[in-house]
């Protein structure tokens, strides 16, 4: 049946579904209509940073990337994304694992719990550290005894960098890994593999694409990450600055260029997840028909 | 073999009981227990006292602009944002992947560039703003900018949750209807709408508690007048460089507990929704 739609497209898109198609003059109205809605809030913004980043010539817009403080920045961003990142790695596979692969009790509120974060404002998930690791917080002079800084410091910056982007990986884990099932696994086991082994060989082989998919969006927000970072940084130049908070003090200085300069290293960033993240999708429905196709020749 | 927990099932596989006390262990210390501060630092003020930092004409006034500016974004990106999935979903034109691609933009570029690009272009110089001024519309620095920045934030969600539920719907019922006599206006209010209604008040949700809590993209547009432009996180903050712990805490309380209210209506929604397509939810 599917070879003969194949060799004749014609009769898919034959008479048979007139009926059920808009006319060609409604068809472009709301296409017009869809693209000018995303051009006002998507396109046009976007094309906004880098026009402005490179209005004072391209001799102002590398300059303001050799600048120390800017530079120092850009390193505090990717210490924050190389701590959080594979911290959140390792509890989104331990918690893809425990709730995919077992049945237990309090399964949903866990789920819940560990939906949080999104539901959190930034400014509080800054707020929260500032609680209990602040002057003034839980741990406050016990830390300022033994001199070590969190607020106002790295510390508190990773710290925030990790709330925010908490829930990313295991969130996308724990539906693929719910799909998949346990059967591949316990086969391993049965087969005499180690606990390690069906791990590494079995279950995040099965994953990946969606693990890289979870860590491409948690890397993205946790070097883009604002309020969280704002609240617990202290706005030190050249020390507690990450590349946003950057982006802000040089706006606030009516130094537009140079803003919008930073501006552009984080939209590029951006461009390249979007484009990781449409290849993965790409990857993953390929996959998909594959399979399909593979299950249809052997029945 | 004897079951030894009654409340998880037997299992074969490994790593139980490691996984899962990681887990409990890790949410507990980056999340759950910091979260819990914020209740005990309201605790410190008493009923009273809580309620006299919560209600103050600033505060109020704040949480209309938060939740008024969220909420007008959300509907607007419920309309538009159907809009757009339909005509992602259904129609082809040049470019058509690309745009797919661009809709995410909002999860990925951070919000401080989505902020200061936002402000360039609706300030009265900038390029949509300068269309604007003479018509008497102001967009930067006034309510309207902050209702711009939060559409913006929300822009995915909706089409996000809306494409899947459309590219899954049968021809054949619209067909059935065609059959039957329906315009194709009919067709769509009748059939096509009753079956999108779910996914698009979880898009709804997901948008509107999305840009309740947004503070990076708001403050570079909004002008931040107290009582007029300045949204509620941004008061947490103003109260915290003011080193009013308590106050801000307060304020954070309020907004938490709308959010958790929120994301329990979401969950409850998506579980509600994931029974009635018959998708495994366990």
């Amino acid at each position: 049946m599917s070879a003969i739609v194949t060799h004749h497209p014609v009769a898919a898109t034959g008479k048979s579904s007139r009926a059920t198609q808009e006319p060609v003059w409604v068809r472009w109205a709301l296409i017009s209509i869809a693209l000018a809605w995303l051009a006002l809030f998507l396109f046009v913004p976007l094309a906004a940073v880098f026009t402005e980043a490179l209005r004072k010539g391209l001799a102002v817009y590398w300059a303001s990337f050799t600048d120390p403080d800017a530079l120092s920045a850009i390193k505090l961003t990717l210490l924050a994304a190389v701590i959080a990142v594979p911290a959140n790695l390792v509890f989104g596979i331990a918690a893809a694992w425990a709730i995919a692969k077992f049945e237990f009790r309090g399964k949903q509120v866990l789920l819940t719990l560990i939906d949080l974060p999104f539901a959190v404002s930034p400014v509080i998930a800054g707020l929260i550290y500032v609680l209990v690791f602040g002057a003034q917080g839980w741990f406050g002079s016990w830390l300022s005894e033994h001199e070590v800084k969190v607020i106002f410091a790295v510390p508190g910056i990773v710290l925030a960098t990790i709330f925010v982007t908490f829930p990313f990986v295991a969130r996308e884990l724990i539906p693929l890994m719910q799909a998949q099932g346990t059967e591949e696994e316990e086969a391993a086991v049965a087969m005499g593999a180690s606990d390690w082994q069906t791990l590494w060989r079995v279950t995040l082989p099965n994953v990946k694409w969606g693990l890289l998919y979870g860590v491409i969006l948690c890397n993205a927000r946790a070097m883009g990450e604002f309020g969280a970072v704002s609240v617990v940084s202290g706005h030190i130049r050249g020390m507690t600055n990450t590349l946003p908070l950057h982006v802000e003090i040089l706006y606030n200085e009516y130094n537009f260029a140079a803003a919008f300069a930073a501006a552009s290293l984080l939209a590029s960033l951006a461009l390249v997840t979007l484009a990781l993240k449409s290849f993965v999708e790409w990857k993953t429905s390929a996959e998909y028909r594959a399979s399909i196709e593979e299950y249809s020749n052997e029945h | 073999m004897p079951n030894t927990c009654s409340w998880k099932s037997y299992s074969v596989l490994p790593g139980f009981g490691l996984a899962l006390g990681f887990t409990i262990l890790y949410l507990s210390l980056i999340v759950l227990i910091p979260l819990s501060a914020t209740f005990i630092k309201t605790a410190e003020l008493g009923w009273d006292g809580f309620w006299a930092a919560v209600t103050t004409p600033r505060a109020l006034a704040s949480y209309r602009l938060s939740f008024g500016a969220a909420a007008i974004g959300a509907v607007l990106n419920t309309v538009f944002g159907l809009l757009t999935a339909w005509v992602l979903v259904r129609y082809t034109f040049p470019g058509k992947r690309l745009v797919d691609a661009f809709v995410d933009l909002p999860f990925a570029l951070p919000t401080a560039v989505a902020g200061i690009a936002l402000t360039a272009v609706y300030a009265p110089n900038g390029w949509i703003g300068h269309w604007l001024e003479p018509q008497g519309i102001k967009v930067a620095f006034t309510p309207l900018g902050v209702v711009v920045a939060l559409t913006f934030i929300g822009l995915p969600f909706v089409v996000r949750t809306v494409q899947p539920v459309l590219e899954d719907l049968e021809a054949e019922i619209e067909e059935a209807a065609a059959c039957l006599g329906a315009t194709r206006w009919q067709t769509f209010a009748r059939v096509l709408m009753p079956a999108l209604w779910p996914a698009l008040i979880t898009g709804f949700a997901l948008a509107f508690a999305r840009a309740v809590g947004e503070y990076g993209s708001v403050i570079f547009i909004a002008g931040n007048m107290p009582m007029i432009s300045e949204i509620a996180p941004l008061l947490i903050i103003t109260k915290l460089e003011q080193y009013d712990y308590a106050g801000a805490t307060a304020i954070a309380v309020v907004m938490l507990a709308i959010s958790f209210a929120l994301l329990l209506a979401i969950n409850g929604l998506q579980w509600w929704l994931g029974r009635r397509h018959g998708r495994r939810t366990a």
